[in-house]
């Protein structure tokens, strides 16, 4: 492995100091960045280890209503928060349809908004990846990408944002504190990953040295508890990545849907709030032909980027189920099997 | 390994019998506690570390490495290149014997396949031969590889798996064809598959002047030690190889492979120990793997549902420098009774490491598209897939017109089916739901793999303290050796497990012959058995030529062994131990030696496989096309079982292997470079536990008395075979869509659902 320097800041001022020079990335579980240098296809000079900066590890609730999750909790710790699975039971599910048992362990609220896309070709150095270095050319493009995006995409990338966590989290309005150079400012999570364009080796709005310190979610994400589900089709039953995903989220009130949220995973370089499908509902009542017709919105734009136009069929029945499934209302547990559509088979143990 | 404490519980449920019994591994409580030493947990004194540069085009030529960057590199100790190794003793592309691969050790700068070795680091550490590999940046003229099932012209190999004729006849197929009431023509497509032990082949090699030490895993000490020896021009007696437990094999470790090579040669260049690993994916080109299949199947029945042709074609691909080939349509010969069946190969040339055995080579590819062809024609006579099954029952081999040595499959057909509740399925598909509203399918397979033996040597020993040895290099990978041989051998030599030291696992040993074939337990079995025979002979002579012995004059044939005494068979009070005899003829220890082999006479006269039925549920989301497999039953007849434990082990890991092949396991190749793109565990994927579900395996009891005197079958890789395709069927009958191109994907179910 290329050696690398390794520090270890006592503060936060001290991290963005460390993390702003040239070549230097932040390191937090590692789960996907350790992967990745072995690999070669990060080469940072210099890790800057923030997993023992203090406070950064909490989940508070704030005077106004919202949560406030320290970069550095573990996906782990806040699924499984009960305060937390009640509250947000969609996010809940999606962190725990993800990985395994022993990376949510580990991984943080912070590595898993940055994690990278899993594009194989990406991972592969031999492989051209406008996203590993830029203006080689993309090989996916021509290549084996029956799982690389269908919405958002350019020509000069194809890849999709992998994580589940983001889904839910942007459909319910996050936002995400960042601390950098110039001191605090903080963003809506929709607008943290950028759509490749020209430059996809651009994967966020963050500058050099930006760290991002917890995630918020908004006083009103607390009013779709009763009826907030995320819906995960994957290759097996546990321990892969989404083919597509959906989080849905309604407040249903008096029969009608007085709001919606939906999201969608899986299927661009970013978590994909799908506003206008979430208009359509908007004063609906919640009927399969409402759904259906959400769907509709939601995949508009759409086209294949290679032999995935499956993709788009399945995101519109994912988020017709997600929808209907958001409706029936939100199950009392979370299920053994979370966000399978085998879901409801019971006697299973969490995996 | 007399070094190993091995332990095993329960103990014996029965007196008198050792084989039967349900131990426990002997060696799992090594294995749980990290004390079994595994290949790369070796660390002589002074090792370096060597790693591998791997190709990362798939053809082409090497032009240029950087091996002074490498050099530079703080630990690095030196690099390994075509143009700086040590000589070997003869050409690696050489076949001396049909067993014999040709592997890449450096031997020219072609490139013949991606991550094909290309240059060896070694390092003080593996960190430093690490970034010294990546630090060779090497630059290639590249050719346009050959990838795929249609990469070339094709031709028919002159032979397939080993040594089997590409086409077989019987009956004339075309007339059966055109005579036929109903007939399907259907093809259907497997993917390239890998191994994928958990274990990566490792070796450490430690050179004492001109003798060598080898640890690394295998599944054929004496056949890796023969290719040593002559691949470095040493005697045999100079090379010593350890490999007392493997991670896993399926194949991948039966032959010696070019890494383990590139490691001793390593430890020759710098004088000292070198440990050489394989990253996960570097195991996917120089290890073997299974080729991707094509294949067509035509099937005609006549009014009754009897079938009157199996037509069977299989087109595979080998590497361009090397020659095997997956034997898939030789599933075909053995299973049904057609007047008329043909098989038949052909194949092309593609940039890919050589493809080898996996577990059920032919068997396994063959079976699904076999299966999937049965179901599929049942269907069209309206029949019940077990009872299409029944109708066209071989009473003999069909291909030969042979009797099986013993053929259970009746009773595995009927245990199977009341176990699951076959009798309740509907005909039509798409007729079972669930609570959940998802779909549930119904579907089956038969199981079939045959009975083979190698050849086999064993010594015994009984010792002056009563106590008895039985030697002999075998291996377990997992499947339990070290219990199941044991077994054998205590029942051998009339003494209990404990009073036994069962040495294995070393190349020093008699010959076990290869782990693989399924044939293991039956030819190291055979073996143990002759052994233990001949050494109580001889006891049984010392005492009964004796005066002084209460057995004097019962003649060696009128005394049984039990519990370390010697009885008269005629009269059991009689008796006289082991210790007794030997102390009174002043010897220390008597030994013997027996071998295991098939027997010539008998295979002529009948054929010999093992037998089994498959039936699984799937549930399949009717929108989404996600499949999930709830439930299976296997009900096998594979002869004599020595360890029902290690059985059902066995044969549970050979049904979540088909159920692998049906729904998971792909190696994609990037059909541009013939690269592979998911050589790794996250997105190559096997089942996980949620993927597994409650399975059930029956073993029907078989008694055959014609495959070796033990009347062991073997159950290593009969479970795949007739699983994968019960899966398949079930999702066709869960959906009523038949997806013919494995393994099956979401997007092959979605539109049609
Ligand atoms: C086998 C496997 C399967 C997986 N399956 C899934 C899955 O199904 N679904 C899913 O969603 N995920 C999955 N993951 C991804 C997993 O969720 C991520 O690896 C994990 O969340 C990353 O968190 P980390 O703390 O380890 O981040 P790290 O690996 O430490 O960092 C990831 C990136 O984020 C940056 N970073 C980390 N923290 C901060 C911060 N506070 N501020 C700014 N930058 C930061 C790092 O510099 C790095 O670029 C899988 C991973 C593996 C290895
Ligand atoms: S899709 Fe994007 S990440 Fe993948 S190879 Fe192309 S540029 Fe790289």
């Amino acid at each position: 492995m290329k050696q690398f320097d390794y520090v270890r800041p006592a503060t936060v001022t001290e991290a963005v100091a460390a993390a702003a020079q040239p070549g230097a990335a932040y390191l937090a579980a590692g789960t996907n960045l350790l992967d990745l240098m072995k690999g070669g296809v990060s080469r940072p000079d210099r890790l800057v280890d923030v997993t023992h900066l203090d406070g950064l590890d909490q989940i508070e609730t704030l005077a106004d209503g919202s949560l406030r999750i320290g970069a550095l909790v573990s996906n782990a710790d806040l699924a499984h928060d009960a305060e937390f699975a009640r509250s947000y039971p969609a996010v809940a599910e999606a962190l725990l349809s993800g990985a395994s048992a022993q990376l949510r362990n580990a991984a943080t609220v912070g590595g898993n908004l940055l994690q990278r896309t899993r594009c194989a070709y990406f991972y592969d150095t031999a492989s051209r990846c406008n996203k590993r270095a830029p203006g080689s050319g993309c090989d996916a493009r021509d290549g084996e990408n029956r799982s690389h995006a269908v919405l958002g995409w350019s020509e000069s990338c194809i890849a999709t944002h992998p994580s589940d966590f983001c889904v839910p989290l942007v459909a319910l309005g996050a936002i995400v504190e960042i601390e950098g150079r110039g001191g605090r400012r903080e963003i809506a999570l929709d607008e943290l990953h950028r759509l490749p364009g020209e430059a996809p080796e651009r994967e966020s709005v963050l500058e050099p040295g930006d760290l991002i310190v917890a995630v918020r979610l908004p006083p009103a994400a607390r009013g779709f508890a009763a009826h907030a589900r995320y819906l995960k089709v994957r290759e097996r039953t546990s321990y892969a990545f989404a083919v597509v995903s959906a989080a849905a989220a309604l407040r249903i009130e008096n029969g009608r849907i007085a709001e919606a949220r939906l999201a969608l995973g899986g299927v661009a370089a970013k978590p994909w709030r799908a506003r206008a499908a979430e208009d359509v509902l908007k004063g609906m009542a919640p009927t399969a032909d409402a759904f259906q017709e959400a769907a509709s919105h939601a995949l508009k734009g759409a086209k294949p980027s290679g032999d995935n136009a499956f993709k788009i069929e399945l995101a519109r029945r994912i988020v017709l189920r997600a929808l209907t499934l958001a409706a029936t209302g939100t199950p009392a547990r979370i299920p053994a099997l979370p966000a399978s559509p085998f879901a409801s088979i019971s006697g299973a143990l969490h995996v | 390994m007399s070094e190993l404490n091995l332990t095993s519980a329960p103990a014996h449920l029965r007196h008198g019998s050792n084989i039967g019994q349900p131990l426990t591994r002997r060696d799992g409580i090594l294995k749980v506690t990290g004390q079994a030493t595994y290949a790369a947990d070796n660390h002589p004194p002074g090792m370096l570390f060597a790693v591998i540069a791997a190709a990362s085009i798939a053809r082409g030529r090497v032009v240029s490495l950087d091996v002074a960057a490498a050099k530079r590199h703080p630990g690095v100790v030196d690099v390994m290149t075509p143009e700086h190794k040590p000589p070997l003793a003869i050409d690696p592309e050489i076949k001396t014997n049909p067993f014999v691969f040709r592997m890449e050790a450096l031997q020219s700068n072609e490139v013949r396949y991606a991550n094909q070795p290309i240059a060896v680091v070694i390092a003080e550490t593996l960190e430093a031969a690490t970034e010294g590999a990546a630090l060779l940046a090497p630059r290639y003229e590249t050719l346009p590889p050959l990838v795929g099932l249609d990469a070339g012209e094709s031709f028919v190999p002159p032979v397939v798996g080993v040594g089997n004729p590409a086409e077989s006849y019987h009956g004339d197929v075309e007339a059966g064809l055109a005579a036929a009431d109903k007939q399907i023509d259907a093809t259907y497509e497997t993917p390239p598959q890998y191994h994928n032990a958990m274990e990566p082949h490792a070796v450490v090699a430690h050179w004492d002047g001109d003798r060598l030490s080898v640890d690394m895993p295998t599944q054929g000490l004496k056949l890796s030690l023969a290719r040593i020896a002559e691949l470095f021009g040493i005697a045999h007696d100079k090379i010593h190889v350890r490999s007392p437990f493997l991670g896993g094999g399926f194949g991948s470790k039966g032959l010696m492979g070019g890494p383990p090579v590139l490691g001793i040669m390593a430890a020759k260049l710098v004088g000292r120990p070198v440990k050489l690993v394989l990253r996960r994916e570097q195991m996917y080109g120089p290890v073997g793997h299974r080729a991707p299949t094509r294949q067509r199947l035509r099937l005609g029945t006549d009014t009754e549902g009897r079938l009157t042709a199996l037509d069977h074609h299989a087109r595979t691909v080998s590497s361009t420098f090397d020659d095997f080939y997956e034997p898939a349509a030789g599933a075909s010969h053995t299973l049904y009774a057609a007047p008329a069946i043909r098989t038949s190969h052909d194949a092309v040339r593609v940039n890919t490491g050589t493809p080898l055995f996996m577990r059920a080579p032919g068997e396994a590819t063959g079976s699904i598209a076999l299966e999937s062809a049965i179901d599929e024609m049942a269907w069209a006579c309206g029949m019940d897939p077990l009872a299409f099954r029944l109708k066209n029952y071989a009473e003999v081999e069909p291909m030969t017109g042979r009797p099986f040595s013993s053929k259970a499959l009746r009773a595995c057909y009927e245990q199977g089916a009341a176990r699951f509740g076959w009798a309740k399925r509907p005909l039509q598909p798409r007729q079972m739901r669930d609570d959940a509203g998802l779909l549930v399918g119904w579907g089956m397979g038969t199981a079939t793999f045959p009975a083979l033996m190698f050849q086999a040597e064993a010594r015994a020993a009984i010792r002056r303290d009563g106590s008895g040895v039985m030697e002999i290099g075998a291996h377990d990978m997992g499947q339990g050796a070290w219990t199941a041989l044991a077994q054998i051998a205590a029942d051998a030599v009339g003494l209990d497990i404990d009073s036994l030291d069962f040495k294995s696992g070393t190349s020093d040993l008699p010959d076990a012959g290869i782990a693989g074939g399924s044939a293991h337990t039956a030819t190291a079995g055979a073996a143990i058995h002759s052994a233990g025979a001949a050494v109580i002979a001889k006891l049984a002579d010392l005492a009964t030529s004796d005066e002084r012995s209460p057995l004097f004059g019962a003649g060696n044939a009128g005394v049984i062994a039990r519990e370390g005494r010697l009885i008269r068979r005629d009269d059991e009070s009689r008796s006289e131990s082991y210790s007794e005899i030997l102390a009174r003829a002043g010897v220390a220890e008597i030994e013997a030696r027996g071998t295991g082999a098939a027997n010539p006479a008998a295979m002529e006269q009948y054929a010999m496989h093992a037998h089994g039925a498959v039936f699984a549920e799937v549930k399949v989301d009717p929108e989404l096309g996600q499949i999930r497999v709830s439930r299976m039953v296997g009900a096998f007849a594979a002869g004599r079982i020595i360890n029902p434990r290690m059985v059902q082990s066995q044969l549970f890991g050979g049904m979540i292997w088909g159920l692998s092949f049906a729904l998971h396991e792909e190696a994609i190749t990037d059909r541009r470079t013939g690269r592979i793109m998911n050589a790794n565990l996250g997105e190559y994927h096997l089942p996980v536990n949620a993927d597994v579900p409650p399975l059930d395996v029956i073993t029907v009891e078989e008694h055959d008395p014609h495959v070796n005197a033990l009347g062991i079958k073997g159950v290593g890789e009969i479970g795949i075979t007739g699983s994968a395709g019960a899966v398949a069927n079930a999702v066709w009958h869960a959906t009523g869509v038949r997806v013919r191109k494995f393994p099956i994907r979401i997007e092959e179910l979605l539109t049609q659902l």
